[in-house]
């Protein structure tokens, strides 16, 4: 039984780092109607670039106090505003010259866009996984034999807590509605006079910034990563998020937290090496048979 | 010139067919006829996702795993695996069969989902696949994968490591596919894929069964790479899952990119093109800078980045490929036409008539 | 003889009620029209009978046998074609190939045949292709055969979705507004084209907004508002309907 809570406890940290990269998905999703397939490799820059700073600002070991504070702070920063930069410029010279070409162009576009990113990483940090220095001292405390570290609630809560700014920014700030009326109708909204490309740009920041802030907790949390992380993880994280139901925020956490779950509760009651095989078999299942997700609409085709 | 685009198309293939089959004979460099029975692998695999992709139009980015059952069907019925032994020529027959199976099994459930949704299952299925086949160790050797497999034999004759006999029945294969591919495309069923592309509404208004035929086209590209996988396993005598990962479904797709969906030969240049990229001009490319003392320098790590570029580029500046069919290269630039033509001449009329 | 009959048929969507207990029948050899404002439902009933809806409630049957709910390449496969209110040809294959896909319900050839390019099939794809021909010149299309449908300018493009819905031999066709966007003398070469086609044996049933193609041309006509048929008889009966001049102009004030 112990077994069980403990499982759940890794799979919604596991979860949390998921929902991050899901939010992202989702958001450009929603407003321009493309697969990112470079999302998830976005999400590994997140952890490469932390692993850098560290590198550079001579991190190896555990921290405390205050700088501890500053460090994570400051470095997951900086790890979002890179990701989000990266983000932007990708949608700016690879995705908008195809804004109006048929689906497989831009699809095509984010598969190269992959390509390049993974192979970046690889000829930067070398083809095989690379540990990153634990600089978080790692406290846990036992509940009713199972072990929670602070490391993992850090994840679930950051999860949340993104979510939640996202959902006030969305939901109830000017820049946040022109984006919901751009996923909606972008004809519409470009009449009403909001600057698409901006808004658009915006989306992207925002979605990678996420993914960068997923990379760097996870790159701490798993103190390892590597270049082709990005692949798996991305495209689970995109089962969360049709999981969730595409185009949907509070779908996304769901579904992240849903495929962590599955993911933990895989490993230890099946096997782990089919955990991915389970996965992408739900991915499969739910297109097939509930492509709106569980909280999305499903939408009748108008003739 | 003149002279030889008014030949008639089957006189040309016949003699480009010749030349090609009197290349041994003249180039003895064994890397390079190595090269050409092996790319015939690839072609074919390009040529069956463009019955996928560039003719019925439906994204399969997880192709890579027909292959693997076309592949996995040949070192299972043919080494000593299972002790089975089935005859290479009757392979030729049975493992497009039953990945044309597989093809249906996948397609029924999902080929009615649209265009980027039916994309990523297919993404799913190209990993769930050789994952499995990697998993099922007692069945499938896991990592290591089987290994020696039977070797063609034709008549008391054995291919064993030589490559022409391996380099002739690519030749002969293509040449198959290539007149059932364009058989296809000036077919009933070829028009009703187009038409499909075009106006999925439409098209079920002309008594076309779309899902039928979308699963014929499934099915039938899935049959093309069990084609290929006989004959890329008896060459080479070994199937491992590694084989047959995301990056093989890809680098297949972009051969179709690249060359131009749908339009046969682009096809296969493109698979060629691709094809040598990686098996000679990257290695070139390297001695090349190594010669230049660059000792560091591997360009074949650079592979992926490149595939990445030529997709990105090609999406960018040409989507149509290099050689585009022309109705592929009408639809891709349909945002320049001015399609809008009907709906403007409509209003222009609606004012006359008041 | 009818050759369509709708009963009682009803669609909802969700709450808004499109069409309401239709009843209507459409007799064989004739050219019959459904007219009424802007969203009265009349679209709705053509993509009832094509089923492309599944109605909510109520029958339409096409030469006695029932076809609602049917597959829409079914019901093509058992003789209705029918043209779009917005333009939907194969914008990137010739006018031509066009007619040609039309035929597709007409044609055996099978997998194998497609495959092998047998002599079946090359026999069937003359046949085929000569009567695209003939089709294309009855609508008066035949120097257009192998331009792209995109190219056309709109009244042959107008022209070349009948022909392509000709081209399976229908024994109905459905026309959704086929002279929208029309200049006059378009106009009077397409009913002079639905006359040509009716003399065929081809029954039409058309919706249309232009009163006096419609008057000219149909033998009957049903009028629809807000999902109701409010009046059905002979074009000078229509016209003289109070309800009818209600419902587009309004009650006067």
């Amino acid at each position: 039984m112990e077994l069980f809570f403990q499982q759940l406890v890794n799979g919604l940290s596991l979860g949390g780092i998921y929902a991050l990269i899901a939010l992202g998905y989702t958001m450009v999703y929603g407003i321009i109607e493309l697969i990112n397939f470079a999302h998830g490799d976005v999400y590994t820059l997140g952890s490469f670039f932390s692993l850098s700073i560290l590198t550079v600002l001579g991190i190896e070991s555990e921290m405390h106090g205050w700088p501890l504070v500053a460090a994570i702070i400051g470095i997951m920063a900086g790890a979002m505003v890179f990701c989000g930069v990266v983000g932007v410029l990708i949608e700016r010279f690879a995705y908008r010259p195809l804004r109006n070409a048929p689906r497989l162009a831009p699809l095509i576009t984010a598969i190269g866009i992959s390509f390049i990113l993974e192979n970046i990483m690889q000829l930067w940090q070398g083809p095989s996984p690379v540990p990153v220095p634990t600089f978080i001292p790692d406290p846990s405390f036992t509940i009713g034999g199972v072990s929670i570290e602070v490391k993992q609630i850090l994840v679930v809560g950051l999860a949340i807590v993104m979510m939640l700014l996202l959902n006030f920014f969305v939901y109830k700030t000017k820049l946040g509605k022109a984006m919901r009326a751009t996923a909606q109708d972008r004809d519409a909204a470009q009449l009403m006079g909001i600057d698409i490309n901006t808004t658009i740009a915006l989306t992207f920041l925002i979605g990678s910034a996420l993914a960068g802030s997923a990379g760097f907790v996870s790159g701490v949390y798993y103190g390892t990563t590597w270049f082709f992380n990005g692949f798996a993880a991305g495209l689970k994280a995109f089962t969360a998020a049709v999981l969730g139901g595409i185009g949907n925020l509070a779908g996304a956490m769901l579904g992240g937290f849903l495929i962590g779950l599955v993911e933990a509760f895989g490993a230890q009651y099946v096997s782990d090496q089919w955990t991915n095989v389970i996965v992408f078999s739900l991915l499969v299942l739910v297109l097939i048979f509930r492509p709106s997700g569980l909280l999305g609409e499903s939408l009748p085709n108008k003739v | 010139m003149k002279f030889w685009t008014g030949l008639d198309p089957r006189l040309k293939g016949i003699i480009v067919v010749l030349v090609i089959a009197l290349v041994p004979f003249v180039d003895h460099n064994g890397a390079h006829l190595n090269f050409l029975a092996d790319a015939s692998t690839f072609v074919l695999l390009a040529l069956g996702l463009n019955i996928v992709v560039g003719f019925a139009g439906l994204l399969d980015l997880g192709y890579a795993a027909f292959f693997a059952i076309g592949s996995y069907s040949y070192a299972m019925l043919a080494s000593g695996q299972f002790n089975i032994h089935i005859p290479f020529w009757v392979l030729l027959f049975l493992a497009p069969a039953i990945t044309a199976l597989f093809g249906v099994l996948l397609g029924a459930p999902t080929l009615r989902l649209r265009g980027d949704y039916l994309a990523i299952v297919t993404l799913g299925f190209g990993e769930i696949v050789p994952q499995t086949f990697l998993n099922l160790s007692q069945w499938t050797n896991g990592p290591n994968g089987i290994s020696a497999l039977d070797s063609p034999v034709l008549f008391n004759y054995k291919f064993g490591l030589q490559t022409l006999p391996y380099f002739y029945v690519g030749l002969l294969l293509l040449i198959v596919a290539i007149v059932i591919v364009h058989n296809l495309q000036d077919s009933r069923l070829g028009r009703s894929w187009m038409a499909i592309r075009e106006d999925e509404l439409a098209a079920a208004h002309m008594g076309i069964n779309t899902t039928k035929a979308k699963l014929s086209a499934f099915a039938l590209g899935a049959s093309f790479s069990g084609l290929a996988g006989v004959a890329y396993a008896s060459k080479l005598s070994l199937v491992s899952p590694d084989n047959f990962q995301f990056n093989v479904s890809i680098f297949v797709l972009s051969m179709l990119v690249l060359g131009g969906m749908g339009n046969i030969y682009g096809v296969i240049i493109g698979s060629l093109l691709l094809s040598s990229l990686e098996r000679f001009i990257l290695p070139q490319a390297t001695i090349f800078a190594h010669n230049l003392g660059f000792m560091q320098v591997d360009f074949s790590q650079f592979r992926f980045m490149m595939y990445g570029i030529i997709l990105v580029s090609i999406m960018l500046f040409r989507p149509e490929g290099l050689f585009p069919s022309r109705q592929r290269k009408a639809e891709l630039h349909a945002a320049e036409l001015d399609v809008a033509l009907a709906t403007q001449e409509q209003s222009m009329y609606e004012e006359a008539a008041h | 003889m009818s050759i369509l009959a709708i009963k009682k048929l009803t669609q909802r969507f969700g709450g808004l009620v499109a069409v309401k207990e239709l009843d209507f029948e459409v007799e064989a050899g004739s050219i019959v029209a459904m007219i009424g404002p802007n969203g009265a439902g009349k679209s709705t009933v053509f993509n009832l009978i094509t089923g492309i809806y599944k109605p909510s409630e109520g029958e339409i049957e096409f030469n006695g046998a029932p076809i609602q709910g049917r597959a829409t390449s079914a019901v093509a496969a058992l003789g209705i074609a029918r043209t779009f209110q917005n333009i939907r040809l194969f914008a990137f294959m010739s006018a031509l190939d066009n007619v040609m896909t039309g035929r597709h319900a007409r044609m055996h050839a099978t997998l194998a045949d497609s495959l092998l390019n047998t002599p079946r099939a090359r026999k069937e794809e003359a046949g085929v292709r000569e009567r695209a021909h003939e089709i294309l010149k009855f609508c008066g299309l035949n120097e257009h055969a192998n331009s792209y449908a995109a190219n056309l300018a709109y009244g042959p493009q107008r022209r070349l979705e009948i022909a392509r819905a000709l081209a399976s031999d229908p024994k109905l066709l459905l026309l959704d507004e086929p002279a929208a966007g029309m200049n006059p003398n378009e106009k009077s070469d397409l009913m002079a084209l639905i006359r040509r086609i009716r003399d065929t044996g081809v029954t039409v049933f058309l919706i249309e907004h232009d009163m006096g193609l419609v008057m000219q041309i149909s033998e009957r006509i049903a009028v629809l508002d807000y999902g109701e048929k409010i009046a059905e008889g002979a074009p000078a009966a229509i016209r003289a309907n109070e309800r009818v001049i209600e419902a587009y102009l309004g009650k006067p004030a």
